[in-house]
C-alpha cells in the first residue's frame, strides 16, 4: 500500500515536472504571462511531492519494510536508526531520488525569487532545471524504482549496508558531493538561459555568483571528507588513490574553480565571456560524467557499489545537453565579444587567464588518464592502463605553478603590470617565504621537490597576510581608526577577494599534508607476539594484548592493545582492529595517533591466523598528513566569509 | 604584437602539458594483460610493468608471517567483457577457471599485509612485473569478489 503510494507520487512528480517544462516553452512562445505562471506553480509543487515520497521511503527504511526490494538491499535488523534513516542514499534507486529531491528543493528555491527584475530570464532557468529533474525522475520511474516489491514471500530481514559504507563520514560524504553535483545545475541554467534570451551581460554571473560558491564548497567538501573516510576506513595508510571515481569527483571541481575565479574577469573587466560559458557547460556535464561514473559501473573502484543498466541512458543524456548547450553557444558567439582587450601578459586578468589554462590542463590529464586505456585498446590493440604515479608525475608541476600564481597573482595590478611593478610589490613577502626552505634545510629535508613546495608555501601564505595587512594599513592610516576595526571592515568591504585569499591559505595548508605523506611517508610491517615491539621513525610501538570478541551487532572484532612510546615515555595508546561482519565482509579500522608533525597510523593486518603470540601490524609514519584537514576546516571558513550575504544582491 | 605574445604563451603552456602527459603516459604505462598472454610473450616482457587479473586458487594462498610475504597462483580468466557474460558472469568465469587444472596459472608474490577479500575465486588485479624466474612480483594488489557484494537479489524476486 504505501509503497504503491510513494511510487504514485513519483510519478505523479515526473508528469508535474513535464508539464511545467512544456507549458513554459509554449508560454514562452506566445508570450504569456499565465502559462509561465502556471509553469513556475507546477516546479513548485515538485518539492512537496518529492518530499512526501522521500519520506514514505524513510518510513519504510526505518520501519524494516523488508518487503520493498531497496529495503531490503541497503538496511537489515541490526543496523542503528541513522543509519536506517541514511540508507536513502546508500544504494542507487534511492540516491538517485535523492537527487532529484536536491534539485527539486534548488530550483523551487529559484522560483520563489521576486521575478520582476530578471522577467527573461528566470522562466528558462526553471525550464533547463526542470529538463534535468525530469530525466533523474524518469530514471526513477522506469529503470530504478525505489519502492519495487519483492514479489512472494517478504523476507524477514535485510541485506544490509555495505559494511564498508556504515560510518559517520559516509553519512555526510556522499550528501556533500550530491550537494555540489547538484547545485551546479542552477548556474548552468542560468547560463543556458542567457544564451538563449540573449541577455548575454554579466548578470546571470552576478545572479548564480552565490549559487557557484556553495556549490563548490559543498563539493570540496565532498571531496576532503571522501578523503577522511578512505583514510579512516580503508586501512591503506593513504587517502587519495587517483580512483577512477575520485577522478570523476576531481573533474567538475577543476572546471567549477576555474569558473569561479574567470567570472570575476568578466565582472571586472567584461573579458573572458565565451571561456565561461564553456567552463559551466562542462562542470556541468562532468557532474553528470560523475554520477554516471559512480552509478554506472563501467570502471570498478571502490566507489563500484552499485551498479546498473543507466549507463547508456546517462551517456544520452551527456551528450545531448552538450551539443545542445555547445550549439547555443556558438549561435551567441558574436554577441559574447570581449570588452577590452588583454594588455599585459602580468596583469591580473592574464594570471587569472593562466589559472584557468593550468586548471583545464590538469582536466585534460585525467581526463587522458580514464580515456587512455580504452583509446589504446581501440588503436592498438592491446590494453595499457596508467596508474597513480601517472597523474602524481604529470599533474605534480602543474599544482606547483598554481601555488606560485596565488603567490604573484593577488600582487599584481589590473589592465597593466610590468615585471618591474610586480618585483616591487612581492620581493617583501619573498624574502619572508624564504625562511621556509631554509627550515626544512635546517630539518634535514634534501630532496629539491618538497624543499620547493614548502618554498611555494610559504610564499602563498605570507603574500596573503601581507595583502591583509596592507589593506587594513591603509584604511587605517586614511580613516584613523584601530588596524584590527578596519581589517574587519576591509574584509566585510570586499569578501569575495578576502575570502578568498583565506581559501588560498587553506589550500596551500592542504599542501603541507599532501606534500608530507607523498614525500616523506615510510613504513613497516612485521608479525610480533605480545611484549614485543616495533619501531619506526623514532617511535616504538609495543604490543600489551589481543581481544576478540563478538559484538552485539553480530560482527566479530580482533582487537589490539599497543601503547606508542616516544623517546622512553608511553605517549599514547593504539588499538587497530579488524571487524568480519557476520556476511563475512571484513573491515580494516587502523589505531591513529595524529599530530600537527606527523600521524602514527597502525593496522592489524587480516590474516585467520591471528594469535597472540604472532600478531602481524602494519606501521605507517604519515607525516604532517593532519594539515590536510585543517586545510579543510579553514578552507570552510573562507568561504562562509566569500559567500556570506552582504545585503547586496 | 601583444597578441603574439599571448599566442606563444599559449603555445607553451600546450608544449608543456603535452609534453607532461607524452612523457608521464610513457615512464608509467602499465600493460594489461591475460595470463596467457604473459605466457606466451614471457621472454619479452621480464621487468616491464604490467598490470594482470587472474583468479586466485585458494588451495595455493600462502603466507610468511616473518616478512609477510604473501605467495598465491592465479588463473587465467578471459580479459573480455562479452566474453565473460558469454559464458555466465564473472562469478562463474572465474569458478570455471579455478576448477580447471588445464588453464595457465602464475605464480605471484606480494609483500604487504594481506588484503581483506583474497579468497578462492576472487578476481585478482595486480600490477608489478615478472622476473626470469616466471614468478609475478605485485607492487599493487586489488580484489574484487563478484559473489560477494553484487549477489544477486533471489531467485524469487527476479521477474
Amino acid at each position: 500500500m504505501l509503497p504503491s503510494l510513494g511510487y504514485g507520487v513519483l510519478i505523479l512528480t515526473l508528469l508535474v515536472t513535464v508539464y511545467s517544462v512544456l507549458i513554459a516553452l509554449v508560454g514562452q512562445k506566445k508570450q504569456s504571462a499565465a502559462m509561465i505562471e502556471s509553469a513556475r506553480r507546477a516546479m513548485l509543487l515538485t518539492w512537496p511531492l518529492l518530499t512526501i515520497s522521500a519520506a514514505i521511503l524513510i518510513y519504510l527504511l526505518v520501519n524494516e519494510h523488508y518487503e520493498v526490494e531497496y529495503v531490503w538491499s541497503v538496511t537489515n535488523r541490526t543496523m542503528p536508526l541513522y543509519l536506517k534513516v541514511t540508507a536513502w542514499w546508500g544504494g542507487q534507486p534511492g540516491s538517485l531520488l535523492f537527487w532529484g529531491w536536491l534539485l527539486s528543493s534548488f530550483t523551487s528555491l529559484v522560483a520563489l525569487r521576486r521575478w520582476d527584475r530578471d522577467r527573461e530570464l528566470l522562466p528558462w532557468v526553471l525550464t533547463i532545471s526542470g529538463i534535468t529533474l525530469a530525466f533523474f525522475l524518469a530514471l526513477n520511474v522506469f529503470f530504478e524504482n525505489p519502492f519495487k516489491l519483492i514479489p512472494g514471500i517478504a523476507p524477514t530481514d535485510g541485506r544490509g549496508l555495505n559494511p564498508l559504507l556504515r560510518h559517520p563520514g559516509m553519512i555526510i560524504h556522499p550528501p556533500m558531493q550530491y550537494l555540489g553535483f547538484v547545485s551546479f545545475t542552477i548556474p548552468f541554467s542560468f547560463a543556458i538561459a542567457a544564451l538563449i534570451t540573449g541577455r548575454t551581460d554579466d548578470r546571470w554571473i552576478r545572479l548564480t555568483r552565490r549559487w557557484t560558491l556553495w556549490a563548490w564548497l559543498f563539493l570540496s567538501l565532498g571531496l576532503v571528507l571522501g578523503m577522511r573516510w578512505a583514510y579512516d576506513v580503508l586501512g591503506w595508510g593513504g587517502y587519495w588513490g587517483w580512483d577512477p571515481v575520485e577522478i570523476s569527483a576531481l573533474m567538475p571541481w577543476l572546471t567549477g574553480t576555474a569558473f569561479l575565479h574567470s567570472v570575476m574577469i568578466q565582472e571586472k573587466r567584461g573579458m573572458l565571456k565565451h571561456w565561461n560559458m564553456i567552463l559551466i557547460i562542462l562542470t556541468y556535464d562532468l557532474v553528470l560524467f560523475g554520477t554516471f561514473l559512480t552509478r554506472s559501473g563501467v570502471l570498478s573502484s571502490v566507489h563500484a557499489f552499485a551498479q546498473s543498466e543507466i549507463g547508456p541512458l546517462f551517456f544520452i543524456f551527456i551528450g545531448f545537453t552538450f551539443i545542445v548547450s555547445i550549439a547555443l553557444l556558438i549561435w551567441r558567439w558574436s554577441d559574447l565579444k570581449s570588452e577590452t582587450e588583454m594588455k599585459s601578459l602580468l596583469s591580473r586578468e592574464a594570471l587569472f587567464l593562466l589559472n584557468n589554462l593550468l586548471f583545464l590542463s590538469i582536466l585534460v590529464i585525467c581526463f587522458w588518464g580514464v580515456i587512455f586505456p580504452l583509446l589504446s585498446e581501440l588503436f592498438t590493440g592491446s590494453k595499457v592502463t596508467v596508474g597513480p604515479p601517472f597523474y602524481e608525475r604529470a599533474t605534480g608541476p602543474i599544482w606547483g605553478a598554481l601555488m606560485l600564481l596565488m603567490g604573484v597573482a593577488p600582487l599584481s595590478g589590473w589592465g597593466i603590470s610590468t615585471v618591474k611593478t610586480l618585483g616591487r610589490a612581492i620581493w617583501k613577502p619573498a624574502l619572508v617565504a624564504l625562511l621556509a626552505p631554509i627550515w626544512a634545510l635546517a630539518a634535514g629535508v634534501t630532496n629539491w621537490i618538497p624543499l620547493l613546495g614548502f618554498t611555494l608555501v610559504a610564499l602563498v601564505i605570507t603574500v596573503s597576510i601581507y595583502e591583509f595587512w596592507r589593506g587594513a594599513q591603509a584604511r587605517s592610516r586614511k580613516s584613523g581608526k584601530n588596524f584590527l576595526v578596519e581589517l574587519v571592515n576591509l574584509v566585510k568591504r570586499n569578501r569575495r577577494r578576502y575570502g578568498g585569499y583565506i581559501i588560498h591559505i587553506s589550500m596551500v595548508l592542504m599542501g603541507i599534508g599532501i606534500i608530507g605523506i607523498e614525500m616523506f611517508q615510510t613504513d613497516t610491517q612485521r608479525h610480533i607476539s605480545i611484549g614485543e615491539t616495533i619501531e619506526l621513525a623514532g617511535y616504538t610501538v609495543r604490543y600489551d594484548d589481543l581481544e576478540q570478541f563478538r559484538h552485539e551487532d553480530g560482527r566479530y572484532v580482533t582487537r589490539a592493545e599497543l601503547t606508542l612510546i616516544k623517546n622512553g615515555k608511553e605517549i599514547d595508546h593504539l588499538a587497530p582492529r579488524f571487524d568480519i561482519y557476520p556476511d563475512g565482509q571484513p573491515m580494516t579500522i587502523p589505531g591513529v595517533r595524529s599530530t600537527l608533525v606527523d600521524d602514527i597510523y597502525v593496522i592489524l593486518v587480516n590474516w585467520e591466523g591471528i594469535t597472540p603470540n604472532s600478531t602481524p601490524f602494519k606501521v605507517y609514519h604519515n607525516p604532517l598528513v593532519k594539515w590536510v584537514w585543517i586545510g579543510g576546516f579553514v578552507f570552510i571558513f573562507g568561504i562562509l566569509v566569500a559567500a556570506w550575504s552582504d545585503g547586496e544582491e | 604584437m601583444q597578441r603574439s605574445k599571448f599566442i606563444l604563451g599559449g603555445l607553451m603552456i600546450l608544449a608543456a602539458v603535452i609534453y607532461l602527459i607524452v612523457s608521464s603516459t610513457k615512464a608509467n604505462a602499465e600493460y594489461f594483460m591475460t595470463i596467457d598472454e604473459v605466457e606466451q610473450q614471457k621472454a619479452q616482457i621480464i621487468g616491464k610493468s604490467l598490470r594482470i587479473s587472474g583468479a586466485v586458487i585458494g588451495d595455493t594462498i600462502s603466507y610468511s608471517p616473518d616478512n609477510l610475504e604473501l605467495t598465491f597462483e592465479v588463473a587465467h580468466v578471459t580479459g573480455d567483457n562479452d566474453e565473460i557474460e558469454a559464458n555466465g558472469g564473472l562469478a562463474r568465469v572465474l569458478h570455471d577457471a579455478t576448477v580447471d587444472p588445464n588453464r595457465t596459472r602464475l605464480t605471484v608474490v606480494y609483500n604487504g599485509p594481506v588484503p581483506d577479500l583474497l579468497q578462492n575465486e576472487a578476481q585478482a588485479i595486480m600490477t608489478g612485473h615478472l622476473e626470469s624466474d616466471g614468478i609475478f612480483y605485485a607492487d599493487e594488489l586489488l580484489l574484487k569478489c563478484p559473489t560477494k557484494y553484487e549477489e544477486a537479489v533471489p531467485e524469487q524476486v527476479e521477474g
